[in-house]
């Protein structure tokens, strides 16, 4: 799982490249759009996203010892958190809908000299959350994969493997959005 | 020592060919031998796809004002040529055939660690192939095989997206099968097989899927941006919008630069088996050959600017790119320098793999060389875009990689299929590769220094003659891939049963494992005792 | 993966360090430190992502092996990133080199 991590490290990678790019090219661009970034709901989502990383190492640890009861529990937990991060981010999608700040042709921002930039900006934002959180769907379907093939007694104190990689796999979701979220949500916010 | 199986005299024993004779017995396979077979067939016809788009743009190119097609289906042809051949052909070829096939058998595993994800891989190539082709079908792409921005963001109306999905899909076939070969050679290795006593054809296949693994996801995300950039036009890649375009570049050639060592290390790996074999001597050098392996794997990493020289990329860091590239061609070179050490005082004999090996070395090392010119900065701003570079990367990717995998076929035939196919033909065919492949592209050299542009569907008429030698070269080049084609096919229907080993070689594939192996790979456990390569001390037995 | 198991006391700490993490990159962002402020968030960043990996992920208690593997990766994303923007930065030392400027 860490051989394919890996390649999910260089996926992401390139969109972090193409951000920091452009981010040195039009800092004052960049840093204009943090209005319109909801830093609160970013800051829930964070934390929502951590303590969904921790119901899932304390499930890996529950299958450990064999517990089933408290895994299957811990594992329904992540996946509620994993359901509730993406139910956020599925209300601010809809405010850059309402505000025209979706790239194409509906796109419209409200300071000129940085519209070109900013597009460049939301296409980037699209992209690196959308991507995750395609990633955060697939993770929440192994999660139910999980669930059910606890409830059927597959795991034991002796092999418990595919928990150990599922939970890998959604650590990683959330490291990068522990990176993702200064680097959207926290450019140049001032009170 | 390593006990040698002996063929059962009476009946027809289970190989890994004759256990199961239905269609789903190998559609559903997961047994590394019959992928490997299934990417075979599917890769050959890729090679015909692609290769027939280059006799369309060599006939062409026989008349000045271009033969036969105007500009926009020139471009088209061009394109689908370097997709095909590139994506479809050479970063699969070897690792998907030769190194599904004998990996396991070569580190003493039945299979590979994960044998359905393996599946899988063929599935993925299969279907981005089929995207690829039906993008082809529909009117094709022109965008050349680089998909520069903001050309193929914003300006060009071809099948742009299908391409770009189907070399998405085809690139997830890579890093699943890449993956599969990390695991299977760290957790595999029968008792005994120590790193140290790997066969080198294993050693490059792992740099390779390290490279697979590392690189391809980068060329994935940069075609996805690509097709994003398509339909919502943000201007990612697009100046006009504020974009940089030699931001693509900067992405695509971080993965495109370390893909070409995906497809040689493979073919070098198979060189690396049949000197030893056909020089009767141990390699010389193992741990640098092995090493040698890893470095290339690494600083090939470290390189991809020098296809940015002229874009608008700082000199500064140009002047970096071309230092570190002269750095990648000495792992490379170690290795010519190995092999050849290998065959001083060797008990050379010419078989067909062998005279393979011989155009390798020699055809690799020229476009090798010829990479080095490129990689001066001072030099590629004459050089670049010309039929140069065109001349560079088909050395490199023809003449060795092709070379390789040829070898490779014939010196494994038997093992694969458990028959011999006609050494005399053999012989022929590879002769008319090499003259055909040299008449092809050594005059593109000389177009290139007199500063012939690459890509053009015209051209100025004092280049005619040189550009008739290389269509007259091509043709001939045809007719020595078709060869091999018919023979082969006929030696696996029809040719005299191969004995265990023909080549008297070393290695579990041929002392260990039955001729055509069962499925399990072998018929006991083995157990490796001595280093790879072992030939000296021993008489030269050509059981054949 | 016959470890030893890890007690919950060790998994909160983790948690709340991060949490703590997480208000405190908030609350240095609505500060004003310039350039300082990019290099607090991904420090800050770097520290939240290596606890994940170090505790959650257990990396602590693995092979030198799978180390190897978590450091490269993050290492070849390093290249990607630093060589790309070297060019970036670099264009600007030549005359007319960039012109997004």
């Amino acid at each position: 799982m860490w051989v394919f991590l890996l390649t999910e490290i260089m996926f992401f990678g390139g969109m972090f490249g193409g951000y920091t790019v452009y981010r040195n090219m039009y800092p004052e661009a960049f840093a204009s759009t943090s209005r319109f970034m909801e830093v609160t709901l970013g800051g829930i989502n964070t934390a929502v996203l951590i303590t969904s990383s921790f119901t899932m190492a304390l499930a890996v640890r529950s299958a450990q010892i064999g517990k089933k009861r408290a895994l299957i529990t811990l594992l329904i937990c992540t996946l509620v958190l994993g359901i509730v991060f993406l139910g956020i981010k599925y209300v601010e999608y809809h405010e850059k809908w309402v505000d025209h700040h979706i790239p194409g042709p509906g796109f419209h921002y409200d300071d000129p000299r940085y519209a070109q930039q900013a597009q460049i900006l939301f296409y980037l934002y699209f992209a690196m959350t959308g991507m995750h959180a395609l990633h955060m769907i697939v993770g929440a379907g192994l999660i139910v994969t999980l669930i059910v093939m606890a409830a059927r007694n597959r795991f034991s104190k002796g092999w418990y493997t595919p928990v150990e990689i599922i939970g890998l796999y959604w650590h990683f979701v959330d490291i990068v959005w522990i990176f993702l979220f200064p680097l959207l949500y926290l450019i140049g916010h001032h009170p | 020592m390593s006990t040698l199986y002996q063929q059962p005299a009476v009946g027809e024993r289970p190989t890994y060919l004759n256990v199961d004779y239905g269609w789903k017995s190998w559609l559903f396979t997961t047994d590394h031998k019959r992928i490997a077979l299934l990417y075979l067939f599917s890769i050959t016809a890729f090679f015909a796809v692609g290769g027939s788009f280059a006799v369309m743009m060599r006939l062409n190119l026989v008349s000045p004002e271009g033969l036969l097609f105007n500009a926009d289906t020139y471009n088209k042809l061009f394109t689908m040529h370097g997709i095909i051949m590139v994506f479809f052909f050479l970063v699969p070829s070897i690792p998907a055939v030769l190194g599904n096939f004998l990996i396991p058998i070569m580190i003493g595993a039945r299979d590979l660690a994960f044998p359905r994800i393996n599946l899988l891989s063929w599935y993925l190539y299969m279907i981005g192939g089929i995207l690829a082709v039906t993008a082809v079908v529909q009117g094709g792409v022109d965008t050349g095989w680089t998909f520069y921005a903001p050309f193929s963001t914003t300006y060009s109306n071809t099948h742009v997206i299908l391409t770009a999905v189907g070399v998405f899909v085809a690139g997830f076939s890579s890093i699943l099968t890449g993956l599969n070969f990390i695991i299977t050679i760290h957790k595999m290795r029968a008792p005994g097989m120590t790193w140290s006593r790997l066969p080198l054809f294993v050693w490059s296949h792992y740099a390779t899927a390290i490279i697979q693994v590392l690189g391809t996801p980068v060329v994935a995300i940069t075609l996805v941006l690509l097709g994003l950039e398509r339909v919502f036009h943000a201007g990612i890649f697009d100046p006009a919008d504020g974009g940089d375009p030699i931001l693509f570049q900067h992405l695509f050639w971080f993965y495109s630069h370390p893909a070409v060592y995906i497809m040689i290390l493979p073919g070098m790996g198979v060189i690396s088996e049949l000197v030893p074999c056909f020089s009767r001597k141990a390699i010389f050098g193992y741990s640098f050959v092995a090493y040698s392996s890893m470095a290339i794997a690494v600083v090939g990493f470290l390189v991809w600017g020098h296809h940015l020289f002229v874009s608008g990329q700082s000199l500064y860091l140009g002047t970096v790119f071309s230092f570190l590239s002269f750095v990648v061609a000495v792992p490379s070179a170690i290795k010519v320098f190995n092999w050849t050490a290998t065959m001083y005082k060797g008990s050379i004999t010419f078989e067909t793999p062998m005279l393979y090996a011989f155009g390798f070395i020699g055809l690799f090392t020229i476009g090798g060389l010829t990479g080095l010119f490129l990689a001066t900065m001072a030099v590629d701003v004459h050089l670049t875009d010309t039929y140069f570079v065109v001349a560079h990367f088909h050395y490199v990717m023809v003449g060795g990689m092709v070379m390789a995998y040829l070898g490779g076929i014939h010196f494994w035939f038997p093992k694969i299929t458990g028959r011999m196919y006609p050494e005399g033909w053999a012989k022929f065919a590879a002769l008319i590769v090499f003259v055909g492949f040299n008449l092809t592209f050594f005059p593109q050299f000389i177009l290139g220094y007199l500063g012939a542009p690459r890509r053009y569907a015209t051209y100025a008429p004092e280049f005619q003659v040189l550009n008739v030698m290389s269509s007259a070269g091509a043709s001939i080049l045809g007719i020595g891939y078709i060869i091999p084609l018919v023979y082969l096919t006929w030696a696996w229907m029809r040719g005299p049963k191969a004995p265990q080993n023909p080549w008297g070689a070393k290695g579990l594939e041929w002392e260990q494992s039955p001729t055509p192996p069962p499925t399990d790979n072998f018929e006991h456990q083995p157990i490796v005792t001595e280093d790879a390569y072992n030939y000296a001390g021993e008489e030269a037995t050509l059981d054949r | 993966m016959m470890h030893p198991v890890v007690p919950v006391k060790t998994y909160v700490f983790v948690f709340l360090a991060l949490i703590t993490l997480t208000a405190t990159t908030v609350a240095v962002s609505k500060i004003e430190l310039g350039e300082y402020n990019f290099v607090a968030a991904m420090t800050i960043a770097v520290i939240k992502g290596s606890l994940v990996v170090w505790f959650f992920m257990h990396v602590n208690r693995s092979s030198s092996l799978t180390r190897l593997f978590v450091g490269a990766g993050f290492f070849w994303m390093a290249i990607l990133i630093v060589f790309t923007l070297s060019d970036y930065i670099s264009r600007g030392w030549l005359p007319g080199g960039t012109w997004w400027k």
